[in-house]
């Protein structure tokens, strides 16, 4: 296994992919000749050609409407958002066209395409390039979720996303392209649906996803020299959203925390908590807490922004006031 | 109805440097420098030199600024696109509108924004114009009806009509100029702007900075027809496409349009030829990748700075020691702007909270 970035991972991802498979190709701003804006795609246009590696005008709304077009017909487009923050501008044809596409038309139009690029928060992007839209997608019937956290999952689930023949949502961390793990060479894949535990304990449940995944492992690490020892469930996919692994940790836990980059109201973590409720009702010691983005847009200012984000001390309060420790 | 217009001061607790050092502003004239007599119009083009002289010497500090992490995030130069800014704001008035993108520091100055409050919002500190709220990209100001700063390529537009139609409402005589790039004009939000501004008789004067790229992507590249100016006629506006690194073409063009807006009720789009010499932002390099060295060092040459100086020169309006004092000037503008910002304090923490809704009904 090689240790690999993230957008290495990634990277791999789409090239076997686009080896593997003709009708698949990648379409977005400055993915082709600038090598995309976080350098995902670099080489690609390369090796495959303008035809499979291309560059669009700014017109978010257009391109994705293009991709699903000609997914109608038979091809298997990815479209690369610039950030997710870009995307609100063709979420119409998203939720409208591409999630509805195959009820609408009683099961004669699959969709099977991607719809990728970088979510979430960076460093001091301010307010209108600093935010976690899983819960918005989530919602969403037809759509499927993913939300990578390591460079392994990064490149299994996206082998998997495109090979599926639904609508994928396929959310990448800002923050993350950077990070570096073991990567399993060549065909390897990762169901979608499937949660990962990410460290094992008994003393609670942290439940998250994509870059809250790795703050919930560093967190496990910081309470195990405590001697508190919890299990990180990495939902890997938001939807469709792999409730028993949830419950099965919970049953053993007896406790939970969830934690996500995304503001508190609908959230992702209030879906968690129902489900846990729902399953779990019996085996629980306390109430479920939940570690989110402050309730406001996205400051500028450094001090505002780091107060405004979920981080470790606040996640290890959490589990502390589950454990009756705090 | 009235048009009587009350206007506040942005943030004036906050922030009283933004108010105290706006400097009284010019009435509209219909052209450049035509009928003014000619001191006035040798002031006048000292006046523009200046302006251009302060924007380029207070973002050579923000490039200075974001090297040592003062400034964080995306912070995109204008350096290069001066002549805009400063032909533009000169012509108008204190109870007109101007709408811009992320690219807005040089607007904001030339607008009558202080360099302190702008440096200070660059550097995340309390006494910036959005309280450190907003930084780089999301530069505000209510008493210079300055309407931002907006980060998402196009939106902005939209917002530009919207003025438009509150000045028609009311009955006013203002206009609102809106900034974008070349980029912009292939987004649905600029299309839809233009033809409601153009059905209903709105007053704005919507601005295309053609600096020829959009992030790393040159213009022939993302756009089937490269005479952007078209894109008027589809709408049934007038347009017009410009010198945009000659100050007195941009002023020409832009007193015409303001024109039209007062009078005529009527918007214009135009096209400003201009380049910008620096990277899209800070993490892209100004040449190398999307375009050649050579490239940008031809285009450099014609800095919309020398050009105004050299003509001046030709005229023998611009002794060698007046140059030297309005650069000097500049830098200690930038420098007291830098200095301002850097002993600010950063925000309270309990700013976090404020500003998320209002506490009023009316
Ligand atoms: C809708 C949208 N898509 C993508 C981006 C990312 N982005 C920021 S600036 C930019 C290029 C815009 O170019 P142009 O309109 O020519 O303006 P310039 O930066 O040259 O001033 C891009 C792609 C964005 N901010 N908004
Ligand atoms: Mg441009």
């Amino acid at each position: 296994m090689a240790v690999l970035t993230y957008r290495d991972a990634l990277n791999q991802a789409l090239r076997e992919e686009l080896i593997r498979d003709d009708r698949v190709f990648l379409m977005g701003e400055e993915v082709a000749q600038y090598n995309g804006a976080y350098k995902v795609s670099k080489g690609l246009l390369d090796e495959f050609g303008p035809m499979r590696i291309v560059d669009t005008p700014i017109t978010e709304l257009g391109f994705a409407g293009v991709g699903i077009g000609s997914a109608m017909v038979g091809l298997r487009p990815i479209i690369e958002f610039m950030t997710w923050n870009f995307a609100l501008l063709a979420i119409d044809q998203v939720v409208n066209s591409a999630a509805k596409m195959l009820y609408m038309s009683g099961g004669q139009f699959p969709m099977p395409m991607v719809f990728r690029g970088p979510n979430g928060s960076a460093l001091q992007l301010s307010a209108q390039h600093s935010q976690a839209w899983e819960s918005w997608l989530a919602h969403i019937p037809g759509l499927k979720v993913v939300t990578p956290a390591t460079p392994a999952d990064a490149k299994g689930l996206l082998k998997s996303a495109i090979r599926d023949d639904n609508p994928v949502v396929f959310l990448e961390g800002e923050m993350l392209y950077n990070t570096r793990g073991e990567v399993p060479d060549g065909e390897y894949t990762i169901p979608l649906g499937k949660a990962d535990l990410k460290r094992e304990g008994d003393a609670c449940t942290i439940v998250a996803h994509g870059k809250m995944a790795l703050l919930a492992m560093q967190v496990a690490d910081t309470l195990a020299k405590e001697g508190i020892a919890v299990d990180v469930v990495d939902l890997r996919t938001v939807r469709p959203m792999d409730v028993e692994t949830i419950a099965i940790s919970v049953r053993k836990t007896n406790r939970a925390v969830v934690l996500e980059e995304g503001w508190e109201i609908c959230g992702v973590g209030a879906q968690v908590v129902d489900f846990i409720q729902r399953e779990c009702f019996d085996d629980l010691d306390s109430p479920v807490l939940r570690v989110h983005q402050e309730d406001v847009p996205m400051p500028y200012a450094k001090n505002l922004e780091k107060a405004a984000k979920p981080d470790a001390a606040k996640a290890i309060a959490a589990v502390k006031k589950v454990m009756y420790l705090a | 109805m009235t048009d009587a217009i009350k206007r506040e001061p942005a943030r004036p607790a906050k922030n009283p440097a933004a108010t105290a050092q706006v400097a009284p502003r010019e009435e509209a004239t219909p052209a450049s420098n035509n009928g003014l007599p000619p001191d006035d119009q040798v002031a006048l083009r000292k006046e523009l030199l200046k302006s251009m002289f302060l924007q380029r010497r207070f973002e050579e500090r923000c490039a200075e600024a974001y090297a040592l992490g003062k400034i964080g995030g995306f912070c995109h130069l204008y350096i290069g696109q001066e002549a805009i800014s400063a032909g533009t704001m000169s012509l108008l008035r204190p109870d007109d509108y101007v709408v811009t993108s992320y690219r807005d520091h040089g607007q904001a100055i030339a607008r009558g924004m202080s360099p302190r409050t702008v440096m200070a919002e660059l550097f995340g500190r309390q006494t910036g114009c959005s309280g450190g709220k907003g930084g780089s990209m999301h530069l505000f100001d209510k008493s210079l009806n300055f309407l931002g700063g907006h980060g998402i390529v196009g939106s902005h537009v939209p917002l530009a009509a919207g003025v438009g139609w509150a000045i028609k409402y009311r009955g006013g005589d203002q206009v609102c100029v809106c900034f974008f790039g070349e980029a912009a004009v292939n987004i649905g939000a600029f299309h839809e702007a233009l033809n409601m501004a153009s059905l209903w008789k709105l007053p704005v004067v919507f601005i295309i900075e053609n600096n020829r790229y959009g992030m790393g992507t040159a213009i022939s590249r993302a756009t089937a027809n490269e005479d952007v100016t078209t894109r008027a006629a589809a709408y049934k506006m007038h347009g017009e496409s410009i010198d945009a690194q000659d100050v007195f073409a941009v002023r020409d063009a832009v007193g015409r349009a303001i024109q039209l807006a007062r009078t005529e009720k009527t918007p214009t789009l135009l096209e400003m030829r201009t380049y910008r010499f620096m990277g899209h932002s800070m993490s892209d390099a100004a040449s190398g990748t999307y375009r050649t060295k050579e490239e940008l060092e031809e285009n450099m040459k014609r800095d919309p700075i020398l050009v105004l100086r050299e003509k001046m020169h030709a005229a023998g309006e611009l002794p060698e020691g007046d140059l030297a004092k309005i650069d000097e000037e500049a830098k200690v503008i930038a420098q007291d702007a830098w200095d301002y910002a850097d002993k600010s304090p950063e925000p309270p923490l309990s700013e976090l909270w404020e500003d998320v809704v209002v506490d009023t009904t009316s």
